[in-house]
C-alpha cells in the first residue's frame, strides 16, 4: 500500500495503519490537521477549535503507542459535531441559547471515541438544533461547501445539518467526523460534499449527551471519506449504553472485517416510489449506474414497492417538530444558556430569552410542534402521523420479505447556492425526501459517493438495510465505492481565500 | 353496597350534598430517584442531590429505577387494583421554573395500575369502600422558595425527579370524615407496604381533594348513570397536608359552593389552595391561564412491559395487610371497634402482635394497651416507637393479670414502675412484694381484723348489703391491694352472713 | 385545517416564544403553507392502524435502586444565568 504524500490526504484507516506501525506520529499527524483547520476557516466549518487539547491528546497517544498500548484509533484526529456534549469544551448545538454553554459531561459516542484513543480537533458547525438541510440556520453563520461548481465561486451549503462535519471530512481537515441524522442530517450533507456518511439503526449509537432533537429519529453516525473509514468508525462510536433507554442490547460487530466480502447473490431492491416527479435526469442516471455497478459484481436486482413514501416527509414535519418542541423546553434561561436581561416576571424571561436564544426555523418548528400536540389538534396531526410511521414501517417489513438492501438516490439534487433555498420552507424540507423515511423506520442507511455532475459537483446513492444489518450495508457501499472509483477531490479554495 | 346515612348540608334553598373524590402524591421509598440515580433523602443542602438528568440538562436521559416499578405494583396489589402488564410514560408539557425539563414524566393514558377498592374504617365500626380510579408514576418537581428575597424566587432541584405515585379515588366519599379517613386508610395502607413512609410533614404524601356539591339525590343519580353532571362542579383544592386539614378544607369549600351557588353564582372548575391559617381556601392566581400540557409518549422511553410472574412474585410477598389483619384480630376475639383502632397504624398493630407472640392474651392485650398503655403514650405525647415500655414487659404484666398473680389494680401501679423506673415486671413484683394473697387463711384474718375493729359498720350492713363493697375496700387497703379481691368477696360474705 | 393569528399567538405563548405583532402574519402564512402542504396525509386510511409507539424492539432497560450521582451542586451551577447559595434564581413567582 503506498500512503499519501500529504498526512491530511491520508484516510481514517490508512492513518490508524500508519501511526500504528509508528511510521507517524499523531503529534504530527495532528500538527497537521490543527494546521488544516486553521487554515480552512473560511469554511466555517468549526464551531470551536481545540488545538491544544488536540496537541495534548495526540503527545498522550504517542506515550502510549511508544509502550505498546495502542488502542484501535490511537491518535486519530477527529471532528466532532456541536451537538454532542464535550465535557469541559462548550457545546452550542449551533444556537445562541447554548452559546457560552460548557457541558460537565461527555457524550457517550464522544467518550467511546477518545476511550478507543481518538483526538478532539474541534466542534463542528451546524444547523441550529440540527434543523436543517443547508447548515443556513448556525447562529454562527453558514458553511461553505468545499466543493464549488467548474468555473464558478458561488459559495455552495454543505447540506445539513451536519454541515461543518461534512464540510471538514470532504476538506481534508480531519481524518473523520461525527455527526447526527434526524431526516437526512447525515447522509444528506454526505452525498452533496462526496464523502461518505452512514445513519445507524435507531437504537445503535446511544444517544446520551448528543443535544436532543427528536428523540424517536436521532442518530449518530461517522462521516468519511470512504467506507472502509465508516466501519471503522462506527465499530467504536457504537455500544449498548445502560444510559440510554433506547440503546439496544445487541454486540456491536466488527464491520471492517466483512467489508470486502462483496455482494454475490445479494438481492438489492429498487423501491419504484423514490422515482419522483421532476426528478433530475442527473439523478435519475447515477442510479441506474448504481444498479449496473451493482448487478455486474453479482447482486441480484429486485423491484419492490414502498407505498407510503410520498407520506414520509410530512409525516416527520410533524413527528419531528412534535418532539423537539418538548426537548426544546428545557432551554428556559434558568439553569444554562441564554437569559434576556431584565425580566419583569418569570414569564417574561421564558418568553424573551427563548425569543432571542432561538433562531427562526427554531422557534418556526417549535410552534409547529406546539400546534400538533395542542389539545384538539393531537388526533388529526400527532396521532395520524405516528399511524403513518407504523404503514411505513410495514412497507420496509413488506420489501425485506424480497430484498436485503434497498438502493435509492440519496439527495434530490447537487449542493445548491447558499441562500437558495431559504425563503420557502417546504423547499428546504424536500431535501430529505429521499433520506427521512430511514428515520422514521429507525432502519440504517447509507450515503456513498458515486459520481459528479456536468458541472463537477459530487452525488450519492443511498442504500438502505434491515434493522442492524450495518455489517450487509457497508459491504454493498464499498461495492459501489469500488465500482464509481470516486476520487475526485475540491480545489482548496479557502486556502487562497 | 351497604347503607350509609349521608350527611346532608342545610342550605337556603333546601339540602346538599357532598361530593369528594382524591388525588393522592405519595412519594416511593427509594434511594435514588425514578430515572436518576441520584439520592432522595429529605432535608439535604440545596441541589445536591441533583443529577444532570433531573436538572433537564442538554442531552440527558431518563432511565426507570426497577425498585420503584416494583413498588407501584406492590402498591396496586395492595389497593386490589388491576396491574397493567403494558403501560406508557407521558411528557406533561408545561414550564414552571422547578420543572427542568419543561416537562413532567408521568403516565396519562396508560397507567401501570387501574381500578381498584379500599375500605375506610369509620368510628363507628362501620366500613366504607372507595373505588380506586387508578396508580401511576411520576417525577416530583423541585422546590422554589419565594420568601428569601423581595424579587426573586430561589430554586431547589433535590426533589426534582423523585418518584411519586399518584393515586387517585373515585368520586366515592361524602362527608370530611370520610375524607380524612380515606387519606388515613391509605397512609396506613402505604406504610404496611412499606411502599412510602407517609410522612405528611416532609410532603412524602400530599393531597388534593376535588370538592363539588349537588343537590340532595345528585350522586345517586351518578352512581346509576356514571354522569359526572349531576355531582356539579368540582374545584381542586392542592396539597393538603394533614388528615385536619383535608377534613377543614372539605367542610370549608363545601359551604363556599354551597353559598356560591345559592347567591346566584355559578361554580368555576379551578384549582384553590387551601390556607391552613386562615382555615380557607382560595383561588390560585398563578395557574389561572387554561392549561394545555400537550401529553405525548414519552419517546426517551419504551413501553413498560412486565411479566405476570414478576407480578405474581411481588403480590406473594405481600405482608398482611389492615384489613385481613383486623379479620384475623375479630377472629381472635376482638371487637371490631378495638381491633381497626389497632390495625390503624402499623406499629400499634406491630406491637400488639409483639404482646401476643410473647403469649398475652389477645382480649386482654388489646383492652390493656387501648385502656392503658396507649392512653399514657398519649398523654406524654410519644410515639409507639418511643415509649418507655417494650411490648414484652406489657405482656408480662397482662399475663400476670391473667394468672391471678396480680390484681388489676397492680397491675396499673407495675406499669407506672416499668414506664419511670424499666425493669423486669415479673422481678418486680417478686422483689416488691407485689403478688396477689390468695391464701384464704391470710385473707380471713385480715377480715375478721376489719370486723372486728368496725362493730358499728357490721350492724349497718345487715340492714343495707350494698355495705358490703365499704368492707371490700378496707380489707383490699389492709392487704396492700394484693388480696385477691374473689376470694375477699366471698369470706366477706360468709363471715357478715350476706345472701348470695 | 387553517391556521389564524390568534392560533399563532396562542401557541407562541404556550410555547413561551415572545412574538413581535409584527411577525404574526408573517407566521400565519409560514405555517398554513407547511400545514397545507401536510394535508396530504388525510388521504391516507388509517383505520386501524395502531400508531407507532417505538422502532425498537426491547423491553424497557430498568436501573438498581442505587445512588450513583448528584452530588455535584459546583458543576450544576456552572452555567447557571443567575444563582446564588447554590440555589437557581429566577424572577419571583407568585402562585
Ligand atoms: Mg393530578
Ligand atoms: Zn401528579
Amino acid at each position: 500500500m503506498s500512503l499519501p504524500t500529504k498526512l491530511t490526504d491520508f484516510s481514517l484507516a490508512e492513518a490508524r495503519d500508519a501511526v500504528q506501525a509508528k511510521k507517524v506520529s499523531s503529534k504530527e499527524l495532528t500538527t497537521a490537521f490543527v494546521k488544516a483547520v486553521a487554515d480552512a476557516r473560511p469554511l466555517n466549518a468549526f464551531v470551536t477549535e481545540t488545538p491544544e487539547k488536540a496537541l495534548e491528546m495526540a503527545v498522550a497517544s504517542d506515550v502510549r503507542i511508544a509502550h505498546g498500548e495502542a488502542r484501535p484509533l490511537e491518535g486519530l484526529p477527529l471532528a466532532i459535531k456541536d451537538l454532542f456534549c464535550t465535557k469541559g469544551v462548550k457545546t452550542t448545538a449551533g444556537s445562541k441559547i447554548l452559546g457560552n454553554f460548557i457541558p460537565p459531561y461527555e457524550s457517550t459516542v464522544s467518550q467511546n471515541l477518545w476511550d478507543a484513543g481518538a483526538v478532539m480537533l474541534g466542534k463542528t458547525n451546524m444547523d441550529e438544533f440540527a434543523m436543517g438541510s443547508s447548515n443556513e440556520t448556525s447562529h454562527f453563520g453558514p458553511v461553505f461547501n468545499p466543493w464549488r461548481a467548474r468555473n464558478s465561486n458561488a459559495n455552495l451549503v454543505p447540506g445539513g445539518s451536519s454541515g461543518g462535519s461534512a464540510a471538514a471530512v470532504a476538506g481534508n481537515l480531519c481524518l473523520a467526523a461525527t455527526g447526527t441524522d434526524t431526516g437526512g442530517s447525515i447522509r444528506q450533507p454526505a452525498a452533496v460534499t462526496g464523502t461518505v456518511g452512514i445513519k445507524p439503526t435507531y437504537g445503535r449509537c446511544s444517544r446520551f449527551g448528543i443535544v436532543a432533537f427528536a428523540s424517536s429519529l436521532d442518530q449518530a453516525g461517522p462521516m468519511t471519506r470512504t467506507v472502509r473509514d465508516a466501519a471503522l468508525l462506527l465499530k467504536h462510536m457504537a455500544s449498548v449504553d445502560p444510559k440510554d433507554s433506547t440503546s439496544v442490547d445487541i454486540p456491536v460487530p466488527d464491520y471492517e472485517a466483512t467489508l470486502e466480502d462483496g455482494v454475490k447473490g445479494l438481492r438489492v431492491g429498487i423501491p419504484k416510489e423514490y422515482r419522483i416527479d421532476n426528478m433530475p435526469p442527473e439523478i435519475e442516471q447515477l442510479w441506474q449506474k448504481g444498479i449496473e455497478w451493482l448487478k455486474a459484481q453479482g447482486a441480484e436486482i429486485v423491484d419492490v414497492s414502498l407505498p407510503h413514501t410520498k407520506y414520509a416527509l410530512p409525516t416527520y414535519y410533524i413527528v419531528a417538530p412534535a418532539e423537539a418542541s418538548s426537548n426544546l423546553a428545557r432551554y428556559d434561561g434558568v439553569r444554562y444558556g441564554h437569559r434576556a436581561s431584565g425580566p419583569k416576571d418569570i414569564v417574561d424571561l421564558y418568553e424573551r430569552s427563548r425569543a432571542e436564544g432561538f433562531g427562526k426555523e427554531v422557534q418556526r418548528r417549535i410552534l409547529i410542534g406546539t400546534y400538533v400536540l395542542s389539545s384538539g389538534y393531537y388526533d388529526a396531526y400527532y396521532s395520524r402521523a405516528q399511524k403513518l410511521r407504523t404503514l411505513i414501517l410495514r412497507d420496509f417489513t413488506e420489501a425485506y420479505k424480497k430484498c436485503d438492501v434497498l438502493l435509492t438516490p440519496a439527495t434530490p439534487g447537487p449542493a445548491f447556492g447558499v441562500g437558495e433555498k431559504t425563503a420557502d420552507p417546504v423547499e428546504m424540507y424536500l431535501n430529505d425526501v429521499f433520506t427521512v423515511t430511514v428515520n422514521l423506520a429507525g432502519l440504517p442507511g447509507i450515503a456513498v459517493p458515486a459520481g459528479l455532475t456536468a458541472n463537477g459537483l459530487p452525488l450519492g446513492l443511498q442504500l438502505i438495510g434491515k434493522a442492524f444489518d450495518e455489517a450487509t450495508l457497508f459491504k454493498a457501499a464499498r461495492a459501489i465505492e469500488i465500482a464509481a472509483g470516486f476520487t475526485a477531490k475540491p480545489t482548496e479554495w479557502w486556502r487562497a481565500a | 353496597m351497604t347503607e350509609r346515612t349521608v350527611k346532608l348540608l342545610k342550605g337556603q334553598t333546601g339540602d346538599w350534598e357532598i361530593v369528594i373524590g382524591m388525588e393522592v402524591h405519595a412519594q416511593i421509598l427509594s434511594n435514588s430517584k425514578l430515572f436518576s440515580g441520584a439520592a432522595t433523602a429529605f432535608g439535604a443542602s440545596p441541589n445536591s442531590q441533583v443529577s444532570f438528568i433531573d436538572a433537564g440538562m442538554p442531552g440527558m436521559l431518563p432511565v426507570i429505577n426497577k425498585w420503584c416499578v416494583e413498588q407501584a405494583v406492590r402498591t396496586g396489589l395492595g389497593l386490589k387494583a388491576q396491574i397493567n402488564l403494558t403501560s406508557v410514560f407521558d411528557r406533561k408539557n408545561y414550564f414552571y421554573p422547578d420543572l427542568p425539563q419543561g416537562y413532567q414524566i408521568s403516565q396519562y393514558k396508560s397507567p401501570i395500575v387501574g381500578e381498584g377498592e379500599i375500605l375506610l374504617d369509620m368510628n363507628d365500626g362501620s366500613t366504607i369502600p372507595v373505588g380506586i380510579e387508578r396508580l401511576h408514576m411520576e417525577q416530583d418537581a423541585g422546590k422554589s422558595v419565594h420568601d428569601q428575597s423581595p424579587d426573586s424566587s430561589f430554586v431547589d432541584l433535590n426533589r426534582s425527579g423523585v418518584a411519586l405515585m399518584e393515586i387517585v379515588s373515585k368520586p366515592h366519599m361524602r362527608s370530611s370524615e370520610e375524607a380524612a379517613a380515606f387519606l388515613k386508610k391509605l397512609r396506613a395502607i402505604l406504610r404496611y407496604l412499606g411502599t412510602c413512609d407517609g410522612n405528611m410533614d416532609e410532603g412524602s404524601m400530599r393531597a388534593d381533594v376535588n370538592v363539588s356539591v349537588c343537590k340532595a339525590g345528585g350522586y345517586d343519580k351518578f352512581r346509576a348513570t356514571g354522569d359526572f353532571k349531576h355531582l356539579g362542579t368540582r374545584c381542586e383544592i392542592k396539597n393538603v397536608n394533614s388528615m385536619r386539614f383535608v377534613a377543614q378544607a372539605v367542610e370549608y369549600e363545601a359551604r363556599r359552593q354551597i353559598d356560591v351557588i345559592e347567591d346566584g353564582g355559578t361554580i368555576r372548575q379551578e384549582t384553590r389552595l387551601f390556607d391552613s391559617k386562615a382555615g380557607e381556601t382560595r383561588s390560585m392566581r398563578s395557574k389561572e391561564d387554561a392549561h394545555d400540557y400537550r401529553y405525548f409518549p414519552d419517546p426517551d422511553l419504551l413501553p413498560l412491559v412486565l411479566d405476570q410472574a414478576w407480578v405474581d412474585g411481588i403480590k406473594a410477598s405481600l405482608p398482611e395487610l389492615p384489613d385481613e389483619k383486623k379479620t384475623r384480630l375479630t377472629k381472635a376475639g376482638l371487637s371490631a371497634y378495638d381491633a381497626s383502632v389497632l390495625v390503624a397504624e402499623k406499629e400499634s398493630a406491630d406491637y400488639f402482635e409483639a404482646m401476643m407472640a410473647s403469649g398475652a392474651d389477645a382480649k386482654a392485650a388489646a383492652n390493656w394497651l387501648n385502656n392503658e398503655y396507649f392512653g399514657r403514650l398519649n398523654k406524654a405525647g410519644l410515639a409507639i416507637a418511643d415509649g418507655p415500655v417494650s411490648a414484652g414487659a406489657n405482656a408480662a404484666i397482662v399475663k400476670m393479670v391473667a394468672a391471678n398473680t396480680i390484681s388489676g389494680k397492680i397491675a396499673k401501679d407495675l406499669l407506672d414502675i416499668v414506664w419511670s423506673e424499666g425493669g423486669d415486671p415479673e422481678a418486680i413484683v417478686e422483689a416488691r412484694g407485689l403478688k396477689q394473697v390468695t391464701d384464704t387463711g391470710a385473707i380471713e384474718k385480715v377480715v375478721d381484723d376489719v370486723i372486728a375493729a368496725n362493730p358499728d359498720k357490721v350492724e349497718e350492713v345487715k340492714a343495707k348489703p350494698k355495705l358490703a363493697s365499704w368492707f371490700v375496700g378496707q380489707v383490699m387497703k389492709a392487704s396492700g391491694g394484693k388480696a385477691n379481691p374473689g376470694a375477699v368477696n366471698a369470706i366477706l360474705k360468709q363471715k357478715l352472713n350476706l345472701p348470695d | 385545517m387553517t391556521v389564524g393569528k390568534d392560533d399563532v399567538r396562542k401557541i407562541a405563548k404556550l410555547a413561551r416564544l415572545a412574538l413581535d405583532e409584527s411577525r404574526v402574519e408573517p407566521m400565519v402564512g409560514e405555517l398554513n403553507g407547511i400545514f397545507q402542504w401536510v394535508e396530504q396525509l388525510n388521504e391516507v386510511n388509517v383505520e386501524g392502524v395502531p400508531p407507532l409507539t417505538s422502532v425498537v424492539e426491547q423491553r424497557l432497560k430498568m436501573r438498581d435502586d442505587v445512588v450513583t450521582e448528584g452530588d455535584a451542586a459546583n458543576a450544576l451551577m456552572a452555567n447557571a444565568p443567575s444563582g446564588e447559595d447554590h440555589f437557581f434564581v429566577v424572577p419571583k413567582v407568585v402562585e
